[in-house]
């Protein structure tokens, strides 16, 4: 009689290593994950490697892969320090830009926000259709309503206006602030609003004391979407802008571009200064999109 | 002193009325359960006293407040939500001391009444932990401990324990009752769980489809149903039907067999009159095996189709006239499938209902 000898497993051997097909198709998603991320990375760290070389390297063919000199001359040059200066007002484009892209943030957010929670909360008529309604809104390309913001916004005044962009981004913003934070309301159950009412609130300080610091992080993170949206658009700002009154950071973006050059050095520059308020502003809320912050507080 | 009165109260949503007007006077201190199947509108009912429903109709009142047109952090009661409804970003403290901050007392006094609180319900340990570190049975502690930091004039509880396991279910069962001796203060509790029903109500208020179909201690629901949707809510396992007509002073099975008509209906039948006689497992068990000695009792000899032994007792599935019934067997007898046994059926606590209107002999 033929016996089968079973593996045990005892508490000093390791436990047996997972079989080649298994071992293969990990290493195969680690590639497939890793040539996805070289796609999506490769052309910004470009962007910040250009910023801190000087123009010759940056235009050199064959190219040079591995930076030879490292200098922060570009920079120095746009904010108007040193010998070799550009003439673009960086800080005017700036200030425009935190102005209309804070601005537009802030106010997309009030209307999400009383938005959202009605959307999440209450009952009421052509719910579904106006919900529906601001989404295909959303799904508009902004470049195509171009030409008739152009032309109400030239009879408004509002051309090479703060005013005219901050109301093009609030437009733009709002339905996906509301889908967003509607969602946020509707994980947040109702219970928690009504327990707040019996336990002496108004319906306002239930949605303060309650609603409102565990929709935070969704709130937090509409903001964000939304500021990086008014921040980094470019096809709309450069219609609308035309001075330093108002031209934001990206259609400055195009002052590095002469008849016959382009300073790319500059250029990669700017957009570094673009670049990192976008990212301090995304590190920011990653630590308050954590989902899960109404887990505990009811059935489980 | 603070009752509650519910004075024909309906509440529809559109043309879709779910209340139809119901009438429940619940006395200071008194313990009342709703209980009913799902839909019927018990836990519709305790969210207009509330305040978290609109009433459409008629009027609540709580002590001498009519409260129809109150919010309900103006009608002083407290609520206990089916999820536990407590606030995840504040800890246990701030939980139960949430109610008495908004109300605007002192920080002495929250904190002596979350600690009292705390005392009660054995919470002095957890003041300091979140709710997601808790687990079920005391996040439900500390829902109660919520409800009782303000002293409020009533209690509502609306299905409490539906989420908890089998276990503490049972142990917070005690707890809810123990809690009640020890506030005395008036509760409305909503379940659709006839044993927790029974065992914490000083009256049931059994609902359908947003009737009252019977208001009465648990002993008289369950010993005097009204009628048989009571008769079949009220325990566990449900109360056998078996349809019938009254013939020559007896209760004519549909399978022609004869059962004799309790002593007490026999002055309120007739002949030929379709009936449903309705009788408790407990009341139809094999001759020796039963709870007691029974006033008027006939025997019955019947095959057990199926026997589920549960310790010192057996469920029996049987069948009376081609019906499958339910029967029960005291004490240590193992019984087998296909074995034929004397059965006793107590006559003096079954039941006849009208076949028609459902409604019970006794109360007609």
């Amino acid at each position: 009689m033929s016996r089968t000898a079973i593996p045990v497993r005892t508490a000093d051997r390791p436990l047996p290593r997972p079989p080649l097909k298994k071992r293969a198709q990990a290493f195969g998603l680690w590639l497939l994950t890793f040539l996805l991320m070289v796609i999506m990375c490769v052309p910004g760290l470009w962007v910040v490697l250009s910023a801190f070389r000087p123009n010759r390297e940056i235009l050199a063919k064959p190219p040079i892969w591995v930076p030879e000199t490292l200098t922060l001359n570009n920079f120095a040059k746009i904010f108007g320090i040193g010998q070799d200066q550009v003439a673009i007002p960086v800080l005017a484009y700036f200030s425009n830009s935190l102005i209309i892209a804070l601005t537009s943030t802030v106010i997309a957010l009030i209307i999400g926000m009383s938005g959202g929670y009605a959307f999440a909360r209450y009952r009421f008529r052509f719910k579904g259709g106006i919900f529906l309604g601001l989404m295909l809104f959303r799904a508009v390309p902004g470049i195509a309503l171009s030409l008739p913001i152009f032309m109400v916004w030239s009879r408004l005044g509002l051309i090479d206006a703060k005013l005219g962009l901050i109301i093009v981004y609030i437009s733009l913003n709002v339905p996906f602030t509301i889908w967003l934070i509607d969602g946020f309301f509707r994980q947040i159950p109702m219970s928690l609003s009504e327990a707040a009412q019996v336990d002496g609130c108004t319906r306002w300080q239930a949605f303060w004391k309650i609603e409102f610091p565990l929709a935070r992080s969704g709130i937090a993170a509409a903001g964000v979407f939304a500021f990086l949206t008014s921040w980094n658009e470019y096809a709309l700002a450069s219609q609308l802008t035309r001075s330093t009154d108002s031209k934001t950071l990206p259609v400055g973006l195009m002052d590095f571009t002469a008849q016959f050059t382009i300073d790319w050095a500059g250029m990669c520059a700017m957009a570094v200064i673009i670049i990192v308020p976008a990212l301090i502003m995304t590190f920011l809320v990653q630590k308050h999109l954590i989902a899960g912050l109404t887990f505990g507080g009811v059935k489980g | 002193m603070a009752g509650i009165s519910i004075r024909a109260v309906e509440k529809a949503y559109g043309a879709v009325r779910v209340v139809h007007g119901i009438d429940l006077e619940i006395a200071h201190e008194e313990f009342v359960v709703l209980v009913g199947p799902s839909g019927c509108g018990k836990s519709t009912t305790l969210r207009m006293i509330a305040g978290l429903e609109d009433i459409s109709g008629g009027d609540v009142w709580i002590g001498q407040t009519r409260v129809n047109d109150l919010p309900p952090r103006k009608r002083n009661i407290s609520m206990v939500f089916q999820n536990y409804a407590l606030y995840p970003h504040m800890n246990v403290r701030d939980n139960l001391g949430f109610g008495l901050r908004i109300a605007g007392q002192s920080p002495q006094v929250v904190t002596e009444r979350v600690n009292e609180a705390a005392g009660i319900l054995g919470l002095s340990e957890l003041l300091d932990r979140t709710p997601a570190e808790l687990s079920g049975g005391q996040r439900q502690r500390v829902a109660m401990g919520r409800a009782i930091v303000r002293h409020p004039d009533a209690f509502l509880f609306d299905e409490p324990l539906s989420n908890l396991d089998a276990k503490l279910r049972g142990q917070m069962r005690a707890e809810i009752k123990k809690l009640h001796q020890k506030v005395r203060t008036t509760v409305v509790y909503v379940t659709h769980d006839q044993v927790e029903a029974m065992t914490l109500a000083d009256r049931i208020v059994v609902m359908r489809d947003g009737h009252i179909e019977q208001v009465g201690t648990p002993m008289q629901v369950f010993n005097h149903p009204v009628n048989t949707f009571v008769a079949t809510f009220i325990g566990s396992p449900p109360m056998n039907l078996l349809p019938a007509v009254i013939h020559e002073g007896q209760v004519l099975l549909r399978d022609g067999s004869l059962v004799p008509v309790p002593a007490r209906l026999r002055a309120k039948t007739h002949e030929g009159q379709d009936v449903v006689l309705g009788i408790r497992p407990d009341d139809i068990c094999p001759v020796g095996h039963g709870l007691g000695e029974t006033d008027e009792g006939t025997d019955i000899a019947l095959t057990v189709d199926l026997a589920e032994p549960l310790g010192m007792e057996s469920l029996i599935y049987t069948s009376i006239a081609g019906q499958e019934v339910q029967a029960k067997l005291y004490g240590p007898r193992i019984v087998q499938a296909s074995e034929t046994l004397s059965f006793r059926l107590a006559l003096d606590r079954a039941h006849l209902f009208d076949a028609a209107t459902t409604r019970s002999l006794d109360v007609l």
